[in-house]
């Protein structure tokens, strides 16, 4: 117990984001030293690419969530799942570990976390760029709208009426404006809310004419 | 069998048996979109099958994993309702089948979220936005087909009437649900039920189809293992090779 206690402590804890600073704020400030080896390894997995589609790390996707060096070198990677079937989940895992083990980090623990569900409000605005010119538009800042999730945040159980109808009903259900990924154009239409993975839908340009993935909001 | 076990079964049962079914239509889709939205759900509903299937393992704690409970159970173990078990059809029964389905599902998993339990209020949040996207998909489809052409409109209401009485069954509590409730774990049925009626009501109104009515005689059974002739046959199926390969890996 006290062991575990002194290796929390001394665990590194390096925010990426502000999303992430919040939610770790209540961890350990780490050692510096810690601190510089826990940045090398989120570089490290920076050049690791998602599988589906390689222009965007799994850092940039928002799939990594926490990285932590012990003192003894051992480096614990906190991963979440995009949507639960996601099939690319273990090449991810193991493309983590044969990163880290290539850079010499012998012991690697992978861990899976479920909540808070991952969303693409974790995107990177470098990895939104790296969609566009790859020809997937990506997410519109609109995931409040689509999930409806935090309208019923806090309620008592089973108490939310409103909540849980209003996200589902046909008429609140509010499009994003998609722009094209080829031409910029906003004059653009959903085709199919499925697409060749789950993460994305299909959409067409009707000012280009082309067809295009349109990586929804999650 | 522990209750909390056998609740988490259930959801799992559900989400498999009709991930199963769902995928029997990858590359039969009446259009391509559909044959992928189709896979798509089904995708994410054997995620959620192996998060639900994990959790039991780890609570039953009796060496049994998630390919285990998928793979070694024979029909009468499986927890499915009996809504999940119903054959493909021609598309109308499909989506009907699924926006039932859909239905229940949000408003349960909404609720869940909120259970008292954090692992499954965690899997409940992880499976939330998967499950409403679902929803707003066969809602609209069940628009499109019963306000379309009159031949999808026959079909889908015939699908409707057809189905009715298997829609009752996930509001059917038994000692199972109800410690699940007591316990804070799981919502009540009368207000999924309330939800679920509005809802249905409101879409089977939108797409003109006449909705049957909610005091019916409903099928059930299905949670207590005891099943349709068509579970076996899924079953064969999905379990082919675990049954001629025993311990087979890959």
């Amino acid at each position: 117990m006290k062991a575990a206690a002194t290796a929390a402590r001394s665990a590194a804890t390096v925010a990426r984001s502000a999303a992430d600073a919040a939610r770790v704020s209540a961890t350990t400030v780490a050692p510096a030293k810690a601190g510089a080896q826990a940045e090398q390894i989120w570089a490290w997995l920076g050049a690791v690419p998602d599988p589906e589609i390689p222009v965007i790390s799994i850092v940039d996707l928002g799939i990594v969530r926490d990285v932590r060096v012990a003192d003894d070198g051992a480096c614990d990677v906190t991963i979440t799942p995009t949507y639960s079937g996601c099939p690319a989940m273990q090449v991810i895992a193991s493309a983590i570990t044969d990163a880290l083990h290539a850079h010499g980090v012998a012991t690697v623990r992978l861990h899976n976390q479920l909540s808070p569900a991952w969303t693409t409000d974790w995107m990177s605005e470098a990895g939104k760029a790296a969609l566009r010119g790859y020809g997937i538009a990506p997410p519109a800042q609109q995931v409040i709208d689509i999930s409806g999730l935090r309208t019923n945040a806090g309620n008592a159980a089973g108490a939310a009426p409103a909540g849980p109808l209003a996200a589902i009903s046909r008429r609140a259900a509010i499009a994003p404006t998609v722009a094209c990924p080829h031409c910029g154009s906003t004059h653009t239409e959903i085709t199919s809310q499925f697409g060749s993975t789950p993460c994305k839908a299909l959409y067409k340009c009707l000012a280009c004419r082309e067809p295009f993935d349109y990586f929804k909001c999650h | 069998m522990d209750h909390k076990v056998n609740y988490l079964l259930r959801l799992g049962d559900n989400a498999l048996i009709l991930s199963q079914q769902l995928s029997q239509w990858c590359g039969k889709g009446p259009a391509l979109e559909e044959d992928m939205a189709l896979t798509n759900v089904a995708l994410d509903l054997l995620g959620q099958t192996r998060m639900w299937y994990e959790y039991a393992a780890e609570l039953e704690g009796a060496g049994r994993d998630e390919d285990a409970l998928a793979y070694l159970r024979d029909a009468h173990e499986f927890k499915n309702c009996l809504l999940l078990e119903q054959p493909n059809g021609n598309y109308a029964d499909t989506l009907v089948r699924q926006f039932f389905f859909d239905a229940w599902h949000y408003f349960l998993i909404e609720a869940l979220t909120r259970s008292s339990d954090a692992r499954i209020a965690a899997i409940a949040e992880k499976s939330l936005k998967e499950v409403t996207y679902h929803l707003r998909r066969s809602g609209d489809l069940m628009v499109r087909l019963g306000d379309g052409t009159e031949l999808s409109h026959a079909r889908t209401q015939a699908a409707v009437n057809e189905l009715w009485m298997y829609s009752g069954e996930v509001f059917a509590y038994d000692a199972v649900d109800e410690a699940m409730v007591a316990a804070g774990v799981a919502p009540a049925a009368d207000q999924l039920r309330a939800h679920w009626l509005a809802h249905v009501g409101e879409i089977l109104a939108e797409a003109t189809l006449v909705m049957p009515p909610a005091d019916a005689w409903m099928q059930s059974g299905g949670k207590q293992g005891r099943h349709s002739e068509h579970l076996g046959y899924i079953l064969a199926e999905m379990q082919f090779l675990q049954r001629a390969y025993p311990g087979a890996q890959w």
